[in-house]
């Protein structure tokens, strides 16, 4: 058995690096699995009924699900408190509905307002099996993409709930006043996306992630001003609070906040508490997310036993504009519909690339026989428009080469002069004006006369904390929903899904889902905030900001982050290595090192210090780059978003391991200083069969 | 009461008395136009109208109507600006640039206002208290017979260099009322709701428009005087 | 083509609410007129931080221009002197070698300033509690299909609808009046049939609202809309007015 898996190895690598480097490789994979199987008597598995997956056919889970579930009653819920940490799509749909319902909702969010969580920023749309195209589509095709999209990594029974209750989202938006594009007939518009044989995705211009923020948005203001949500903005959970009940089992009771302005650090009770706080992409410093995305609140859920799943699971968007210089803050992305009539490419010959590279000419200046358009020339049946994971790693994959089009070597072109020529200038700036506007004012070029330049970057993180059906965490009473959690995109998420999902969770689900939890609840009365498990919480989350406060060393948090950043993107980036991420854990030790000794932060902690918001998250996410590279490592086999060098084709395609890693990796904290325990879930695909994704032909 | 307490209210309050304010010019423009024309004729149009209006009942009460509405619009701009003042908060911002497409007559509405009822304040001592005023209390007010506006109006302007600079007074008079009219019409019709994405540029060019009708109503009679004033000093 | 600038930027500093703010001047060396606006602000940062220096507190987070969480008056113009951008939109290459660089917080009597250039716009969160939704709980609303909607009234309201509620609009008016705000929901709202059923009940609400929390009253400057980063337009207002004034005369 290992045999004939070293010999795929060895075929595999041969391509991609020398002779030398492929025996290394061999060597370091042989030994890890040696590892791997000494293990795997031990390791812990969780079964269908631990994840409660109803039972019955995939189409009938969640009917059967609502019917048998427990309920709250009108009265009991007034006397119920629930927190909600975070207000994007998710958090703030959650907030608003449970608050209809009649539960108390405390909501919190570090913004200085619920509207302006990253959901906002989503620009293409969002999916739904409406089939108002009339082109085939059904719940099922919508489950099969989703699940074909994410390379079979993924829950079945949920993902089967989320293109059941997809439909649901776009009539709950459309009511909310939530301005969809339409037809001129007055029906709704779709446009298609990629991974896609049909046009699903509703959308409002370029800004459908705002549209539908403001919409929960607006559902969340109701409740506030009808008294039921009681908003907190500019605070930010640092830890959650955990007390045992009469059974001695601990149960989420409460969450300690700081007051971002006062920089008070406060106590907050609630029956339940839910965590829709996003994704960790940020561990990248540069990335697509907003600056003050983060993944803190994921790890203060890991560390009370809150398993983290697939955290190496990271979608890298291939079409955002290239970093420009060191100090520069984030990722602009720029709509994947680009690539419906942009054709991709790097120059041929070597010297045009380092002309290029040395400002010398312009991409105009190459002639077309002189041009490499590698995506139509590697799959000719979906050319530029096969999914983010491939066409991100092939740009990748030419830069690497020595093929990258501007002055750092890492872009590519994307090139509207065909489409310009064909469809007129007039056809091209109506589709893309706004996109190519944008792409003027950071760049300060003209993308009409000069092809654009694109490259990768960190942009949705599928994987996340573990949840079972009910969007319960394996700590009772803790909740996850949104991009938080790892649920349904399995190992990458198609385009317009983040959105459903999110609304989904929020509207949809865990309204219900939480109600089974809580109706054990109902004679648990509202506890003091006093009570000694409060008390400690706030001292533990005290003293690490005093431990913090008292480093006051050489760096900044930024220069740090930065260094965070860049070895994730070199080491644990596109395409990793069993070596790269061994590598990857070395240097983040080191880096954690430097932070808790040689970090500074100004001013006082209790008063506004973004300085020290910043080195809270930052420890964070030290801890969750290097949980992605234990997992990036344990996964050895490429899926989706995550790449592993040693596992491809001949043709460097991905290749999947379904007989050793068809599961779910949740990781169990086990302390601060010792490695995380691997949990299985296996993926067992009961109504699925399993394909090789192929969009060469 | 809404019309006080709300923003909106208050900015009905406005836009109400500013169009009745505009509609009283363009008829009082009107008015002034016959004396050009009685001068070039020589008819007797203009002292036909004021016989017309006078010291009569209706006149009377159009005129108090008027006054009401002078006042009450004076009285809410001091509120408004008072109140948008305060507003702006305590700190000022320290560098403020023209913003694009902005008319600078827009944000200088209330000086402009005062300009306006300044000149206007010497305008009813030149002529209506002379006219309506001396006809009402029976008080001789000036050299001319109230009934014969024409005369009154010609002895103001044409009397030599008294009348030049009266003129020049009363053209700076009438080039602050064009800047008040050119923001003032669009902007009590916007008030008032009558704008949406296709007329709204319409509009500003109305009230442009409007205003340059009004006003422009005023300038000929002046400048005409002005114009048989120097023409008899030559 | 971008080259480097040495500037000079002067920032109002201010430690808290209640303290009494003042302009400081740092100069920056070899800025990149490719960088952002605020990417220069995290290199003054970083320099501050450097000299063991309190770093300057600003609202910012997705930089791509649409949460808007940033809020700077860069001279003389919400956002700074480019159109139809945010501040985090606004490149270095706007400027020249050697300028002096304004920077201030949004100014408003509803937008206290919190420290330096981060102020408090809670007041817009609490104008739209007060009416800027549409009354349906989740579950239970028709098919999206059901009602038809004429495109071009689909995407007015789009228009309007894309209001980030940054504030721009009362910063840049000189009577500090939320109208752009407010008249931008109202209108999207007035527009859809599904908003229409309430339209006279949420124009009354959030105007007074609106009143209520000391903003001024618009006088039709049309500097909200010259300033506004997603160039709202004043059309709204006309319509918010009209809105307003019928549900007035109704009652």
């Amino acid at each position: 058995m290992a045999t004939k898996k070293d010999t795929k190895v060895a075929t595999t690598t041969k391509k991609v690096a020398a002779a030398k480097k492929a025996t290394t490789t061999k060597k370091a994979t042989a030994t890890k699995k040696v590892a791997a199987t000494k293990k795997v008597a031990d390791v812990k598995v969780i079964t269908p009924e631990m994840a409660k997956i109803p039972a019955g056919p995939l189409a009938e889970k969640w009917t059967n699900y609502k019917d048998h579930q427990k309920l709250v009653n009108p009265a009991n819920k007034r006397r119920l408190d629930v927190i909600v940490v975070g207000t994007g799509l998710a958090g703030a749909s959650a907030a608003a509905t449970l608050a209809e319902l009649g539960f108390n909702v405390l909501n919190f969010c570090i913004q200085d307002s619920p509207r302006r969580a990253h959901s906002i920023a989503a620009q293409g749309g969002i999916n739904a099996a409406k089939n108002y195209q009339n082109d085939g589509d059904s719940v099922y095709r919508l489950y099969y993409d989703t699940i074909k999209g994410g390379d079979y990594r993924a829950r079945e029974a949920n993902v089967y709930r989320l293109a059941e209750v997809s439909n649901n989202i776009i009539d709950q938006c459309v009511a909310q006043g939530v301005p969809f594009a339409r037809e001129y007939g007055g029906l709704l518009d779709n446009r298609s996306f990629g991974g896609a044989q049909v046009s699903r995705t509703f959308y409002a211009k370029g800004q459908t992630g705002q549209q539908l923020l403001l919409g929960a948005y607006s559902a969340l203001s109701r409740q506030i001003g009808k008294g039921k949500v009681k908003m907190y903005t500019r605070y930010e959970m640092l830890d959650i609070v955990m007390i045992k009940d009469e059974n001695g089992e601990e149960r989420a009771r409460g969450i300690i906040a700081r007051n971002l302005v006062t920089g008070r650090i406060e106590r907050f009770f609630g029956h339940a508490v839910v965590i829709a706080s996003g994704g960790y992409g940020n561990t990248f410093f540069l990335s697509t997310n907003a600056m003050a995305s983060n993944g803190s609140a994921a790890m203060q859920m890991y560390r009370h036993g809150a398993y983290f799943a697939n955290p190496c699971y990271a979608q890298i968007h291939p079409t955002c504009i290239p970093k420009h210089g060191d100090f520069q803050s984030k990722l602009t992305l720029m709509s994947e519909s680009l690539r419906n009539d942009g054709r991709i490419w790097v120059p041929k010959k070597l010297e045009d690339a380092k002309k290029l590279q040395a400002g010398e000419i312009k991409g105009r200046d190459i002639p077309e026989e002189d041009r490499d358009y590698y995506l139509e020339r590697r799959y000719p049946a979906f050319g530029n428009l096969v999914p983010r994971d491939v066409a991100s790693r092939a740009a990748k994959e030419r830069c690497d080469k020595g093929y990258g089009v501007n002055n750092t070597g890492l872009a590519v072109f994307l090139d509207f002069s065909e489409a310009i020529q064909r469809l007129g200038k007039d056809v091209v700036a109506q589709k893309y004006g706004n996109l190519f506007q944008m792409y003027e004012k950071i760049v300060d070029e003209n993308p009409y006369e000069n092809p654009m330049m694109i490259f990768p970057a960190i942009h949705y993180t599928m994987g996340g904390i573990w949840v079972d059906y009910e969007l319960q965490t394996s700590v009772k009473g803790l909740f996850c929903i949104g991009e938080a959690n790892f649920s349904d995109h399995g190992a990458n998420r198609l385009g317009a899904s983040a959105l459903m999902q999110g609304l989904a969770d929020g509207y949809f689900v865990l309204p219900y889902t939480i109600q089974n939890y809580l109706s054990d609840q109902i004679g648990v009365p509202r506890m003091s905030t006093d009570l000694p498990e409060f008390a400690e919480a706030e001292k533990n989350v005290n003293d690490k900001i005093a431990r913090l406060m008292a480093i006051q060393g050489q760096r900044s948090v930024d220069s740090i982050h930065k260094e965070l950043g860049l070895i994730m993107w070199d080491f644990v980036g596109m395409g990793r290595t069993a070596e790269s991420l061994k590598t990857a854990i070395k240097k983040i030790d080191a880096l954690k090192k430097e932070f808790w000794s040689n970090v500074y932060i100004p001013g006082e902690a209790n008063s506004l210090n973004n300085e020290l918001e910043k080195a809270l998250r930052l420890s964070d996410f030290i801890e969750i780059g290097r949980l992605m590279a234990i997992d990036a490592l344990n996964r050895e086999e490429s899926c989706g978003g995550h790449f592993r060098e040693e596992y491809q084709t001949e043709e460097g395609e991905a290749l999947r391991q379904d007989d050793k890693f068809s599961y779910v990796a949740c990781w169990k904290y086990t302390g601060e200083d010792s490695e995380p325990e691997l949990i299985k879930e296996p993926l067992d695909y009961e109504f699925t069969e399993r394909k090789t994704r192929n969009y060469k032909a | 009461m809404w019309l006080k307490d709300s923003s909106i209210g208050r900015k009905f309050i406005m836009s109400i008395t500013g169009l009745f304010l505009v509609l009283f010019l363009l008829f009082h423009g009107s008015m002034n136009l016959c004396l050009v024309i009685d001068d070039i004729f020589g008819t007797q149009g203009y002292n036909w109208i004021c016989a017309m209006l006078g010291a009569n009942w209706y006149a009377i009460i159009g005129t108090l109507v008027l006054a009401l509405g002078v006042v009450v619009h004076f009285c809410y701009a001091i509120y408004l600006t008072i109140q948008n003042r305060a507003a702006r908060g305590t700190d000022r911002y320290a560098m403020e640039a023209r913003q694009e497409g902005v008319q600078w007559a827009s944000k200088n509405m209330l000086v402009l206002g005062i300009i306006v009822i300044g000149f206007l304040v010497l305008h009813l001592y030149n002529f209506w208290y002379k006219m309506q005023f001396a006809e009402l209390t029976g008080v001789e007010t000036s050299m001319f017979d109230p009934q014969d506006g024409s005369a009154i109006v010609k002895g103001l302007f044409t009397n030599g260099v008294c009348g030049i600079i009266y003129c020049l007074l009363y053209l700076v008079w009438l080039v602050a009322l064009w800047f008040h009219l050119s923001h003032g019409v669009w902007s009590a019709l916007q008030t008032l709701g009558w704008s949406n994405l296709i007329w709204l540029k319409r509009i500003k060019v109305i009230g442009v428009i409007f205003a340059t009708i009004a006003v422009g109503l005023f300038m000929v009679v002046t400048v005409y005087f002005l114009g048989v004033n120097i023409g008899s000093m030559m | 083509m971008d080259s480097y600038i040495n500037i000079k930027v002067r920032v109002w500093r201010q430690a808290g609410p209640k303290a009494q703010g003042h302009f400081e001047t740092y100069e920056l060396k070899h800025i990149f007129q490719g960088a952002s606006f605020l990417e220069m602000i995290d290199i003054l940062n970083e320099q501050l931080i450097a000299e063991k220096k309190d770093p300057i507190a600003f609202d910012h987070d997705c930089r791509e221009g649409i949460c808007g969480m940033c809020s700077m008056y860069v001279n003389g113009h919400p956002h700074g002197p480019d159109s139809a951008i945010t501040t985090c939109q606004l490149h270095m290459r706007h400027f020249h070698d050697g300028e002096t660089i304004t920077v201030e917080p949004w100014r408003s009597r509803a937008f206290p300033v919190i420290k330096d250039l981060m102020v408090d716009r809670q007041a817009y969160d609490k104008i739209m509690q007060a009416g800027g939704f549409v009354s349906v709980n989740t579950g239970g609303v028709p098919d999206a299909n059901a009602i038809a909607i004429p495109k071009p009234v689909a995407d007015e309201a789009m228009d309007a609808a894309s209001c980030i509620g940054c504030g721009a609009c009362a910063a840049a008016c000189k009577n500090g009046s939320a109208m752009l705000f407010v008249s931008a929901k109202v209108s999207q709202l007035a527009l859809l049939p599904q908003g229409k059923i309430e339209a006279a009940k949420r124009a009354k609400a959030m105007v007074a609202k609106m009143d209520e929390l000391g903003f001024g009253n618009c006088t039709n400057t049309g500097a909200c809309a010259a300033e506004c980063p997603k160039s709202v337009s004043l059309a709204n207002i006309a319509r918010l007015n009209r809105e307003f004034l019928c549900a007035k005369f109704q009652d």
